[in-house]
């Protein structure tokens, strides 16, 4: 049973859905994010917004895993401060949507005033609505970048375990962990983590506030990464419990303080949830693993019925 | 019996779930949406609705579903949640009415989760001034999303007092494209037309053609219009179906007026006779589905 709390399933196929339900993940987190082409009104982002907290989670749905997200805005598009400004203003109409564990990923891309002034902002909405944080710590000036988020954060008085800084690597890690915040590492090819380098960090650094994402979007990204790093890392002698809390158990307890998300989302979903929007398994007890019905589909056929 | 309003029932009804401060949350509430200050106390409310009072099964016996149909004839709440009753009466008492309550539903939808969405779909029986709202409903049941759409087709009175001919016939044959049944529409059989029974024959052959079954349902809306050559289809079911897909082509046939739809009935007399009895109808075919 795996979670994977970073992934961009807008941008992903059923292809990717079926096969993640089948490697056993049962919940996943769709961050708001860049979606590669920059929007250039609200309307489109609000349209975004709302596929995330609509269509997105029943698509999820229809495979038997639990759709969460996280609202904001974005720092690239945090530099366009026509749309910013009225982004803005029509965020708290999603922030307190079913399901949203967090705000985010918010942070910074190249670190400009405009990136500063709205960040800040959503660190106070957080706060006014007792929601947790993800931030996006930026690809250029990494290490700067975090350290920066981090004093943002603790200077408008946010607390630390409340707050998940993702996108890690060994040159952040030791920092943000010291601090006080959860480490989330997402396990993409070849610009951020390979889970190689991620079975060392959690040899080096315990399993403790450590989670493994796959950040999966529109590159060429992997949303088996949860999953094959867990294989990987049993491989390589790490205990079970280690195994389950960096792909499991610390992402549900992070944002699990947004009270927007519980084990019995998927162990035992409220009746009403299974009429009208999961198509999960009605009859589980706590513990137990589900058993998903996917729509069973032979990949490798060549006749398409 | 006395009759409420549905604001009434569903106040009524939450009241005796909620535990106390999830009851009080909502109380406070009520006067602030009904004072109608503007749009954001009321969007306030109903978004923190889910947080506030959760999302469990509305309890309602027998006695409760009678008076929701004698405060609104065809309301059938028996599949509502907590949350949506909850949200439907702050909308009710907070939204107003005419154009202003139409302008705000659409606001609320312009930017609804999927529960929301399904929520605000299955109150529309409830609304003021439904002509204002058929925008909303029309768009409700082009949804791909088949709850989305259940919500507005299935037990519920709007689209067969409000939908038009066109609209009421795509709305069926959608509940077909989503993979969803005919028997929670309510008004089939008042709605049925010729037209409505011409696309669904002629969906029923491009299944065919596909080699995709066809849904045993989609005989009930063709019985009563069925010309020689639906009668030929019906034959066809009768004897090569499966036993739903049988039993669907006799009730069919049982509901055609023609002459010959006897003769063919009487091909199958154990399924004549249940249908003569009263054992084999619409609803209890629907049950298998």
């Amino acid at each position: 049973m795996f979670i994977d709390p970073h992934t961009h399933m807008i941008s992903r196929t059923t292809d990717d859905y079926e096969a993640m339900a089948k490697a056993g993940i049962v919940a996943l987190i769709e961050p708001s994010f860049w979606i590669g082409q920059p929007r250039t009104f609200v309307g489109t982002y609000i349209d975004y917004l709302s596929t995330i907290v609509g269509f997105e989670r029943f698509r999820a749905g229809q495979f038997g895993i639990r759709h969460y997200c996280t609202i904001g805005l974005n720092s690239k598009e945090a530099n366009n401060e026509e749309l910013a400004e009225e982004v803005m203003e029509i965020l708290p109409r999603f922030a307190l949507k079913e399901g949203v564990v967090a705000i985010g990923e918010i942070g910074y891309d190249e670190q400009t005033p405009l990136e500063d002034r709205y960040f800040r902002q959503q660190v106070e909405l957080a706060k006014e609505l007792g929601l947790p944080i993800m931030i996006h710590t930026p690809h250029r000036d990494k290490k700067r970048g975090t350290q920066r988020s981090m004093d943002v954060l603790e200077e408008h008085g946010m607390p630390a375990s409340k707050v998940v800084i993702d996108h890690n690597n060994e040159e952040t890690v030791n920092e943000v962990l010291d601090r006080g915040y959860w480490a989330a590492f997402s396990i993409y090819p070849g610009t951020k983590m390979g889970n190689e380098r991620m079975s060392e960090i959690v040899r080096q650094y315990g399993a403790e506030r450590i989670i493994v994402d796959s950040a999966c979007d529109w590159g060429i990204s992997e949303p088996l990464a949860v999953p094959k790093t867990a294989e990987l890392m049993r491989q390589r002698g790490h205990s079970e419990e280690h195994i389950r809390k960096v792909t499991y158990a610390n992402a549900l307890a992070a944002y699990g303080q947004s009270g927007q998300m519980q084990e019995s989302d998927w162990l035992e979903p409220a009746a009403i949830d299974q009429r009208t929007l999961y198509a999960g398994n009605s009859i589980l007890r706590g513990g137990q693993e589900p058993k998903v019905e996917t729509p069973k589909r032979d990949m490798s056929a060549l006749e398409i019925k | 019996m006395r009759r409420n309003t549905p604001v009434q029932l569903l106040e009524t009804w939450l009241d005796r779930q909620l535990e106390n401060d999830a009851r009080d949350w909502l109380h406070a509430q009520l006067p602030v949406v009904a004072a109608g200050d503007g749009d954001r106390a009321l969007f306030m409310a109903i978004s923190f609705v889910q947080r506030r009072l959760g999302k469990a099964d509305l309890t309602l016996d027998g006695s409760d579903l009678t008076a929701a149909r004698t405060a609104r004839p065809g309301w059938d709440p028996s599949d509502w949640s907590v949350d949506q009753a909850a949200r439907i009466l702050l909308l009710l008492e907070g939204g107003g009415t005419g154009a202003g309550f139409a302008e705000k539903l659409k606001k609320l939808m312009a930017t609804s989760d999927v529960a929301e969405t399904i929520t605000f779909l299955r109150g529309l029986p409830l609304y003021p001034d439904p002509p204002l709202h058929l925008a909303r409903a029309r768009e409700g049941a082009r949804s791909n999303m088949r709850p989305v759409f259940e919500a507005v087709a299935h037990k519920n009175p709007y689209p067969v007092e409000v939908f038009d001919e066109n609209a009421w016939n795509h709305m069926v044959l959608k509940a077909l494209f989503v993979g969803s049944t005919l028997h929670p529409i309510q008004g089939l059989e008042a709605r049925a037309n010729p037209e409505l029974a011409s696309m669904l024959r002629d969906y029923a052959h491009e299944r065919w053609a596909a080699g995709r079954p066809v849904t045993p349902e989609l005989w009930r809306c063709i019985g009563r219009f069925a010309d020689s050559e639906a009668l030929a289809d019906l034959d066809k079911v009768l004897t090569s179906g499966n036993q739903l897909e049988q039993q669907g082509a006799a009730l069919a046939l049982a509901d055609c007026p023609r002459p010959e739809a006897k003769g063919l009935l009487a091909k199958a007399p154990a399924l004549a006779a249940a249908i003569e009895a009263g054992t084999l109808t619409w609803t209890t075919l629907g049950q298998h589905l």
